[in-house]
């Protein structure tokens, strides 16, 4: 078992008629992701590399049962093409485009508010299954299949904690990057619950960064839910306060946001908190070792 | 993207909230013609830069004649201001605005922001405003309501009269509150703000509720919806090299120390920062050329760092996803043959298309420190940034 995406699962690129759609479809495939259609609005009746194309998800949904969609529409157009894919049906959407609107994604947070789809992203590398289905842009050599779940607000800091584990010989059974923007669809807690809940892994890799509280919630629920043990590093220790504006951040966010606070709370909840980036994949090892696993 | 107090009172006042009368001046010279057309003796003259704290550090000053009005702005025009909020960086005081001095009866703190962690707009308001407004979060965390609203429905009634209540105000100041809240969200939604905080918002002598200072920020990923708001953009207050950074989508930010980073994606140009202060040297600047650069913005990229002084080494780490290793290497590979390089070059490269960007950088006979790992070319670009030799 693997969270979210696994063998079984149906994908459909939106935008894979586009240069980065494109490029990363055949990707996709080559891994072995059973990709099943993709949708381009205007150019339904095509085909693109074997797979055809729709000019929109219910049609793609309605021909080839897919279940899970990754999206490469530009910017301006992502949140309706998200929209759309939930209107669908569709049950994991995963975004990559970058430069969203905050307030377009609010308002899609709120389109999605009771129905069962689950969003993934923006402007995040996506989701793999080792071995079993890649969707999204990471690229696909640097895994291993294996029992290490790893959650992530990067993207290309992930690839780097990936492949220092797959080079100390520890696979993982699923790694999600959930994004990097202030409106997101999954948090760290809902895969932190995921992976606690799922057996085929036994520990988990958190990755944050400094600015906002997501890391810090997460503390509060490894605290009380996990049992697994948490590695964590959290990027931009070193990063200059910088110039800002007014005193609402301050007054919604106190002392959260900073890495020191972010650390300590992990810290505090029981994580293995990781100082040198280099370092986490040894960690990670060791602390497998200890745990005879 | 920040906006000046004088825009966003532009803003503002295009959307029928009241604000003090005044105008924003560039020179000395204009004084004179402002002061007359505002016609009041006490006037106030507010130092227009990024950041808040302006009160505090001499950047807000209260003149009583057309005269002082001159002098005082002169002297305040060209000179550079640091505040708390500026992080030690002093700014050039280019505009000046010069309002009217309004009675004030009380002082409100409002604004409205975006709260990530309730993924909702959040409106927030206290009784007490001022340039205090962040001691009084921290003492008396009670005396601030935070009333989070719905994006498609507005503030409701039932929110309206908790914030009366909080704030003891009467029920015709409620209705007038209520009425400029609306508009603050019009405003907010329909310039993509991230930020709009009014502090203080002023009740005056007469019973008017006036703006007396504005801190806005638009959100750049929305700007391409804004062609009405171009001015703005052009009057940002950053260096010649984040200027020019800018323009090719690149996320740059100049540091003090001496390794220049050439990295992709925020949080692993960050991680590399961090190495980089643990092997004991000192990033020059943070890049990130992001997701999916184009030969065009690597070159660019790489010529910026290149042309920073005080920068002794050079640190390349690149993990390609969507980002593809070769489009780095022949952008090194351009850049350098183009300007030249005379400082060590550190490259560690990962990910898609890797094979490709090794073998073009391997056959292109340049001289280039390749590392391992992450841990490896950190100790590389600190010891070549110290002057030492690299084994």
């Amino acid at each position: 078992m693997s969270i979210l995406v696994s063998k079984e699962t149906k994908v459909i690129c939106q935008g894979i008629t586009g240069r980065t759609g494109s490029f990363h479809s055949r990707r996709m495939l080559e891994y072995g992701t059973k990709l099943v259609a993709g949708v381009t609005p205007g150019k339904g009746g095509f085909a693109q590399d074997g797979i055809p194309v729709f000019g929109s998800v219910f049609e793609a949904v309605n021909k080839t049962g897919a279940n899970a969609s990754v999206i490469y529409v530009p910017a301006p157009f992502a949140a309706d093409a998200i929209m759309e894919a939930a209107d669908a049906g569709i049950e994991l959407v995963v975004c990559i485009t970058e430069g969203i609107p905050t307030l377009d994604m609010l308002r899609v947070v709120k389109f999605l508010l009771g129905k069962k789809t689950r969003l993934i992203g923006p402007n995040c590398p996506g989701i793999i299954s080792p071995g079993e289905c890649k969707i999204g842009i990471m690229p696909g050599y640097i895994h291993k299949k294996g029992s290490v779940g790893v959650v992530s607000r990067s993207g290309t800091l992930t690839y780097e904690v990936v492949w220092q584990l797959t080079q100390q010989g520890i696979g993982q059974s699923t790694c999600i990057g959930i994004g990097g923007d202030p409106v997101i669809g999954t948090h760290f807690i809902d895969i932190l619950k995921m992976f606690q809940n799922d057996e085929e892994t036994s520990a988990m890799v958190l990755i944050g960064e400094i600015g906002g509280s997501m890391e810090e919630e997460a503390a509060e629920h490894i605290k009380q839910e996990i049992t697994k043990p948490v590695i964590g590093f959290i990027a931009g220790r070193s990063a200059p306060h910088g110039k800002r504006m007014g005193h609402a951040g301050a007054i919604i966010s106190g002392n959260k946001g900073k890495a020191r606070t972010k650390i300590t709370a992990l810290q505090d909840a029981g994580a293995f908190m990781v100082d040198n980036p280099a370092d986490i994949g040894i960690t990670v090892s060791n602390i497998l070792k200890d745990a005879g696993k | 993207m920040k906006v000046y107090e004088f825009q966003a009172k532009d803003i503002l006042k295009t959307n029928n909230i009241c604000i003090p009368r005044g105008r924003v001046v560039t020179s000395a010279d204009d004084v004179p013609a402002v002061y007359k057309e505002i016609g009041c003796s006490r006037c106030v003259a507010k130092a227009q830069i990024h950041a808040g704290g302006r009160g505090k550090s001499g950047g807000i000053r209260f003149v009583d004649s057309s005269e002082k009005a001159v002098s005082c702005i002169s002297n305040m025009l060209g000179s550079k201001l640091a505040t708390y909020q500026t992080d030690r960086e002093a700014f050039e005081i280019k505009h000046i605005l010069l309002e009217e001095v309004v009675s004030i009866q009380r002082e409100f703190y409002l604004a409205i922001t975006i709260d990530r962690s309730l993924q909702s707009l959040l409106l927030i308001l206290s009784a007490e405003g001022g340039i205090d407004i962040e001691e009084v979060a921290k003492n008396t965390p009670e005396k601030i309501l935070k009333e989070p609203v719905d994006l498609f429905f507005g503030v409701q009634s039932f929110q309206m009269r908790r914030i009366a209540e909080k704030l003891i105000i009467s029920d015709d100041l409620s209705k007038k509150l209520s009425s400029l809240i609306k508009k603050l969200f019009h405003v907010f939604m329909n310039t993509d703000c991230s930020l709009l905080e009014i502090n203080p918002l002023a009740l005056t002598g007469d019973n008017e509720l006036v703006v007396l200072d504005a801190k806005m920020e638009i959100d750049d990923n929305a700007f391409f919806r804004h062609p009405e708001l171009e001015h703005i953009a052009a009057s940002q207050d950053i260096s010649p090299d984040e200027s020019l950074a800018k323009k090719y989508s690149l996320n740059y930010i100049s540091l003090d120390g001496n390794i220049g980073c050439l990295v992709n994606g925020a949080g692993l140009a960050m991680a590399t920062m961090d190495i980089i202060k643990l092997c004991g040297g000192e990033p020059a600047n943070f890049l990130d050329v992001g997701g999916n650069a184009s030969l065009e913005q690597v070159v660019e990229a790489f010529k910026i760092i290149l042309s920073d002084k005080k920068v002794k080494a050079v640190f390349v780490n690149i993990f390609g996803g969507i980002m593809k290793c070769d489009v780095i290497a022949e952008g090194i590979i351009r850049t350098i043959k183009e300007v030249g390089i005379h400082i060590p070059l550190i490259v560690k490269l990962e990910g898609t298309n890797v094979d490709i960007a090794r073998k073009a950088l391997g056959d292109s006979g340049l001289k280039i420190v390749f590392a391992r790992d992450m841990k490896e070319a950190a100790d590389f670009a600190v010891k070549a940034s110290k002057g030492e030799y690299i084994s």
